[in-house]
C-alpha cells in the first residue's frame, strides 16, 4: 500500500483549515468553495476506500499505516480501519462535506468558522482512524477547541454557557480516560489498541485492577455518548450550537463514545464487560425511556431533537453491552443510521428556524403550505427516526432488538430489551406530534412570507435521504463490513 | 589542576555581564546593550552545546558537576534568558535609567541558575542560589512604582527567610553526616542502620527544612505567598523570567540534592516522595481554585504557575517512588520543564506585546483582541491551551509523559487528582480565550508589536507546537540528561 489513504482522508480538511486561516484576502465565497473542495476530496477518498475494502477478512486492519512517532514512550503514528471504524469514517466525511453546504449562508466571520469546522472534521476522523491510544486521545482532545469556538461564537441563546459546559464535561471525561490510558499503558507496556486486545491477559506486566481501568475509560466514553446521568451537556450544546455544528455533534461526535466503548472497553476488557454488562444495559434502558419521556415534554424544536438523541443512543448502548454479535452489529449500524437521520433532522430544524424565524413548537404551525419540500423531507427524517421499514432506522433498531433479545451473555436481557422496545412507541409519539405541530393545522398569518428550500438545500437533502433509503433497503452494504469488525470482539468474548 | 574549559559557558556569561555594564557607561544607544547580551548568551550556549555528549566530570574538588543533566539545564536557562532579553528590548525603554544594569542582572541571575544546576555541594548550592535570587530581587523592583517596589521588598524579605530556613536545614544535614558534598552525604546516610537514623530525627528535620527552602523557589504551596504580588508588580519580562527560569532552577537543585544525597535507602526516598506527592496535590488544587476569580492576567498566571509547580512535583514524587535506576520520573520532569518554559514564556511575551499598547493587565481589557491583533491572540490562545494540557500543544505531551511515570510507580491516585485539576484549570484559561475571541473590542486600534517581540513569540510558539507534535527528540535529550551521575 503505497498511497496513505487514511492520512489524506484525515488531514485534508486540516490542510484546508490552515489555508483558509492564513491565506490573506480571501472572499467569503472563496472560503466556502475552498472548504467544500477539501471536504469533498476527503469524502471521495473515503468512499473509494470503502469500495476497495476487502470484505472477506474478519478482524484484519486494512489500509494500515504504522510509523514510530515518539520512541521514548513507544507511541506510534498508527492509522487503520476495520469494520468497526470504516462506516464511521464514511459517516464523518459525508457529514463533513454536507455541513459545509449547510453552512453556506454563514456570513459572520466566515474565515474562522470554516477553519474551525474543517479542523473539527479532521479531529473526529482522526479518532476513528487511530489505532494508537495516544494518537486516539490526541485527536479526541483536539476536537474540544473547535467545538468551543463554534458554539460560543456562532451559536444562539445561552451559547457561551453551553459551550463552556460542553468543554468542562468533555474535559472531565477525557481526564478520566487519560488516567485509564496511562494505566493501560503501564499494565501492558503498549499503546497499540489492536495488539492489546489480541494479547489479552498475556500482556499484563504489572497488576492493576482491570475493573478500575475499564471504569476510567468508560467514563470518558459515557460522557460523549452520552449515558445517563452524564448527559446534561447534550441538550444545551445541541440547542445552542449553529445548525451545521448540531449536525456534526449529533451525527458524528456522539459516535466517538460508542466507538470507543466497542474498540477499547469491550475489546480490551471482555471479561469485565461480561461481568458488568448488565449495569450498562440497565443504564441503556434508562437512557431510552428517560430520554424519550423528556423528549415528549419539549417545546423547542432543536431541544426536542437533541433529547431524542439521548434516547437513540440508548439503543447503541443496549446493543453494545448485550454483547452478542448481532446486537453489536446493530449498535454499529444504529450509530451510522442515527448520524444520518439526526443530521437530517437538525438540518431541517435549522431550515425551519431560518425560513420561519421561529423554533418554539407552541408558536409554529401550518408550515406545510409555505414549505412543502421541507415538510416532506422533515417527515421522511422523522419516520426514519422512529424506525419505519425501508429506512436505515428500521434496519438498525431491528438488529439491535433481535440481537439483544437473543444474546446469552447478559442475564435478564430479554426483559431489558422489551423495556427498550417501548421506547419506539414513545418515539413515534413525539416525532409525529412534532411534525403535526410544525407543519399541519391552520396556516398562520405571520409565516406567510416563509419560503421553501432553495436549490443548494435540496441537493443536500437529497443526499441525506438517498443514504437513509439505501441503507434501509440494502443494509448489507454496511453490515457486511461491520460484521468483519465485530467478529473478533465476539471471539474475545467467548460466545 | 582545574580544567577551566568546562566552565566556559559560565565564564562567557559573567564576562558578558561585566562588558554590558562597562559599555553602558560609554555608548549612548542603549539598544546595542541588548544585542551584546544576546551575543553573549548565544556564545555561551554554543560552548554548552559543544560540551554535550562528553563524559561526566567534576571540578573544584567535586563541587561542580559537569554532566548532561547540568548541561540540559544550562541550555534551558540560556534559551530562557535569550527569549527574555528579546522580549525586554522594547520594555526597557520604560526605565529612565539603568538599562545596562537590567541586562547585566538578567545575565547574572542566569549565571546563578546555571551554577545551581551544576553544584553538588551544599555551600556552593547556597552561593549559586543567592547569586540568582539577589539579582532577581533587584530586577523585580526595577519599575520603581509602588507596586513594583512592594513586589521587590516582599520578594526580598520572604526570600531571605527561605534562605535562612534552607541554611538551617543544610546545617542540620551537615551536623548529622559531617559532609557537605552530596555524594559523601549519601554514603554517610547509607552506612547507617535504620535504627541509627531513627535515633536522630535531625536528618529528617534537615530534609524537611531543605524542602521548605527550595519550596520557596519553585512556588510550592505553602511557600507561595510571594507569588501573586511579585508577579503582578514586577516588570512583565521579569515576571516571565521568574515564572520559568527561577522555577526550573529550583527543580534542578531539588532533583540533584534529593536524588544524589537522599536517593537511597529506598524507605528514605519513599518518605520524601510522599512529602512531594502531598505538596503536589495541595499545590495544584489550591493554585487552580484561587486562579479562577483573578481579574489581572499576571496574577492569574501567578496562581497558574503555583498549580504548574504542583504538576511538576508529581514528577518529583515519582522520582521518590521509583528505584534509583529508573529514569522515567526525572526525564518526565525535565521534559515538562522545557515545555512549560516555552509555553509560559510565549504567554508572557504575548502579554508584554498587548500591555505595551493597552497599558493594562486586566483580563477584561483583552476583549476583542482577536480582531485588534489576530496573531497575538492566536499565539496567546495556543499557549493557554498548552497550559491546560490539551493537544496539539506541548503541555499535553508534558503531562502525558510526567503522569505516565507516576502511574507506573503506583501514584494513580495523584494522577487522578492532577487530571481533574487540569479540567478545573481549563475554566480560567479558557476565560481569557473567551474574552479575546468573543468579546467586543474596546477600540478599533490595532495592537502593534515590535520585530523583537514577534521573533521571540514565534520561537516560543513554534517550540510549543514542535514539542506537542513531534516530541521524540527532546524526550530523548531529557532521557539522556536524566542519567545524572553522582559521586
Amino acid at each position: 500500500m503505497d498511497f496513505n489513504y487514511l492520512t489524506w482522508i484525515v488531514f485534508l480538511p486540516a490542510v484546508g483549515a490552515i489555508l483558509i486561516a492564513f491565506i490573506p484576502g480571501l472572499s467569503g465565497r472563496a472560503i466556502k468553495w475552498l472548504a467544500a473542495v477539501f471536504a469533498f476530496v476527503s469524502l471521495a477518498l473515503s468512499i473509494y476506500v470503502f469500495a476497495i475494502f476487502d470484505r472477506s477478512l474478519a478482524g484484519v486492519i486494512q489500509f494500515e499505516e504504522n510509523f514510530s512517532w515518539i520512541p521514548a514512550i513507544n507511541a506510534h503514528y498508527h492509522l487503520g480501519v476495520d469494520g468497526l471504524s470504516l462506516p464511521l469514517v464514511i459517516l464523518m466525511s459525508l457529514l463533513g462535506f454536507l455541513v459545509v453546504l449547510i453552512s453556506w449562508k454563514i456570513d459572520l466571520r466566515p474565515r474562522e468558522y470554516f477553519a474551525w469546522l474543517l479542523l473539527l472534521e479532521t479531529s473526529i476522523l482522526g479518532v476513528f482512524c487511530s489505532l494508537d491510544l495516544l494518537l486516539f486521545f490526541l485527536f479526541w482532545e483536539i476536537e474540544v477547541i473547535p467545538m468551543y469556538f463554534l458554539i460560543s461564537i456562532w451559536g444562539t441563546g445561552r451559547k457561551e454557557y453551553s459551550a463552556i459546559k460542553y468543554v468542562v464535561y468533555t474535559l472531565f471525561g477525557s481526564a478520566m480516560m487519560l488516567a485509564g490510558i496511562l494505566s493501560l499503558y503501564f499494565t501492558t507496556g503498549s499503546l497499540n489498541m489492536v495488539e492489546i486486545a489480541q494479547g489479552g491477559l498475556a500482556m499484563i506486566q504489572s497488576m492493576m485492577p482491570a475493573g478500575a481501568i475499564f471504569l476510567l475509560l468508560l467514563i470518558g466514553f459515557a460522557v460523549k455518548l452520552p449515558v445517563f446521568p452524564l448527559h446534561t451537556w447534550l441538550p444545551d450544546a445541541h440547542t445552542d450550537a449553529p445548525t451545521a455544528v448540531s449536525v456534526v455533534l449529533a451525527g458524528a461526535l456522539l459516535k466517538m463514545g460508542g466507538y470507543g466503548m466497542l474498540r477499547i472497553c469491550v475489546s480490551i476488557f471482555p471479561a469485565v464487560a461480561r461481568e458488568y454488562g448488565f449495569i450498562l444495559v440497565i443504564l441503556a434502558v434508562v437512557n431510552v425511556l428517560y430520554g424519550a419521556a423528556v423528549t415528549l415534554r419539549q417545546n423547542d424544536l432543536k431541544r426536542l431533537i437533541a433529547y431524542s438523541s439521548i434516547s437513540h443512543m440508548g439503543y447503541v448502548l443496549l446493543g453494545i453491552f448485550a454483547l452478542g454479535q448481532v446486537s453489536m452489529v446493530g449498535a454499529s449500524l444504529q450509530m451510522f443510521s442515527h448520524g444520518i437521520i439526526t443530521g437530517l433532522l437538525f438540518a431541517m430544524a435549522g431550515l425551519v428556524m431560518h425560513n420561519a424565524g421561529e423554533r418554539d413548537l407552541r408558536k409554529l404551525g401550518g408550515l406545510a403550505r409555505q414549505m412543502p419540500i421541507i415538510a416532506v423531507i422533515f417527515s421522511v427524517a422523522g419516520v426514519a427516526s422512529l424506525g419505519l421499514p425501508t429506512t436505515s432506522g428500521f434496519a438498525a433498531e431491528f438488529l439491535v432488538f433481535v440481537g439483544s433479545f437473543s444474546s446469552t451473555t447478559v442475564a435478564g436481557i430479554q426483559l431489558y430489551t422489551i423495556l427498550g422496545v417501548i421506547g419506539i412507541v414513545i418515539t413515534a409519539g413525539y416525532i409525529l406530534w412534532m411534525l403535526q405541530r410544525v407543519f399541519y393545522g391552520q396556516p398562520l398569518e405571520r409565516f406567510k412570507k416563509a419560503h421553501d428550500a432553495d436549490i443548494l438545500e435540496r441537493v443536500y437533502m437529497f443526499i441525506f435521504v438517498a443514504v437513509i433509503m439505501l441503507v434501509g433497503i440494502y443494509p448489507a452494504i454496511l453490515t457486511d463490513v461491520i460484521k468483519m469488525g465485530v467478529m473478533p470482539i465476539v471471539r474475545l468474548l467467548g460466545g | 589542576m582545574v580544567n577551566f574549559e568546562l566552565l566556559l559557558p559560565e565564564l562567557t556569561l559573567a564576562g558578558t555581564a561585566i562588558l554590558v555594564i562597562l559599555l553602558d557607561l560609554i555608548i549612548p544607544r542603549k539598544g546595542w546593550l541588548a544585542v551584546v547580551s544576546l551575543i553573549g548568551v548565544v556564545v555561551a550556549g554554543g560552548f554548552a552545546i559543544t560540551m554535550w555528549g562528553g563524559s561526566s566530570q567534576a571540578i573544584f574538588n567535586n563541587m561542580l558537576a559537569v554532566d548532561s543533566f547540568a548541561l540540559f539545564f544550562k541550555l534551558l536557562f540560556l534559551s530562557i534568558a535569550f527569549l527574555v532579553i528579546l522580549a525586554s528590548a522594547d520594555y526597557v525603554t520604560k526605565f529612565s535609567r539603568f538599562q545596562g544594569e537590567y541586562y547585566a542582572l538578567v545575565l547574572l541571575s542566569a549565571l546563578g541558575m546555571m551554577l545551581m544546576a551544576a553544584t553538588a555541594e551544599l555551600i556552593s548550592i547556597y552561593i549559586a542560589l543567592e547569586l540568582a535570587s539577589i539579582s532577581l530581587y533587584v530586577l523585580a523592583g526595577f519599575l520603581k512604582d509602588p507596586k513594583s517596589t512592594e513586589a521587590s521588598l516582599k520578594y526580598l524579605l520572604l526570600g531571605a527567610v527561605a534562605s535562612a530556613v534552607l541554611l538551617f536545614g543544610m546545617a542540620l544535614v551537615f551536623g548529622f553526616t559531617g559532609k557537605t558534598q552530596l555524594g559523601e552525604i549519601a554514603q554517610a546516610i547509607q552506612s547507617l542502620s535504620l535504627s541509627g537514623v531513627l535515633a536522630s530525627p535531625g536528618l529528617i528535620l534537615g530534609m524537611a527544612l531543605i524542602v521548605a527552602g527550595f519550596g520557596f523557589k519553585i512556588a510550592a504551596i505553602p511557600f507561595h505567598m510571594w507569588v501573586p504580588d511579585v508577579y503582578e508588580g514586577a516588570p512583565t519580562p521579569i515576571t516571565a523570567y521568574l515564572s520559568v527560569a527561577s522555577k526550573a532552577a529550583g527543580f534542578a537543585i531539588i532533583l540533584r540534592v534529593f536524588y544524589s544525597a537522599f536517593g537511597l535507602p529506598s524507605w528514605l526516598s519513599l518518605d520524601w516522595g510522599l512529602i512531594f506527592a502531598v505538596l503536589a496535590a495541595i499545590g495544584m488544587t489550591l493554585g487552580n481554585i484561587i486562579a479562577i476569580p483573578q481579574t489581572n492576567i499576571k496574577r492569574m498566571l501567578g496562581y497558574s504557575s503555583i498549580a504548574q509547580a504542583g504538576y511538576l512535583m508529581v514528577g518529583l514524587a515519582t522520582v521518590g517512588f521509583s528505584p534509583a535506576a529508573d529514569i522515567v520520573g526525572r526525564s518526565g520532569l525535565l521534559f515538562f520543564l522545557a515545555s512549560y518554559a516555552l509555553t509560559n514564556l510565549g504567554a508572557f511575551i504575548a502579554i508584554i506585546a498587548i500591555s505595551n499598547k493597552l497599558d493594562s493587565d486586566l483580563i477584561q481589557d483583552y476583549s476583542g483582541m482577536s480582531r485588534r491583533a489576530p496573531l497575538l491572540a492566536l499565539a496567546l490562545t495556543l499557549c493557554l491551551i498548552s497550559l491546560i494540557g490539551m493537544p496539539p500543544a506541548a503541555g499535553f505531551m508534558a503531562k502525558f509523559y510526567i503522569f505516565s511515570g507516576a502511574v507506573k510507580h503506583g501514584l494513580l491516585w495523584l494522577v487522578v487528582i492532577a487530571v481533574i485539576n487540569s479540567v478545573i484549570s481549563a475554566y480560567y484559561y479558557l476565560r481569557v480565550v473567551k474574552v479575546m475571541w468573543l468579546g467586543e473590542p474596546a477600540s478599533k486600534a490595532k495592537v502593534p508589536s515590535s520585530i523583537a517581540l514577534r521573533f521571540a513569540l514565534s520561537i516560543s510558539c513554534l517550540g510549543v507546537l514542535v514539542l506537542g507534535i513531534i516530541p521524540g527528540y527532546i524526550m530523548k535529550l531529557a532521557e539522556l540528561a536524566a542519567k545524572m551521575f553522582t559521586f
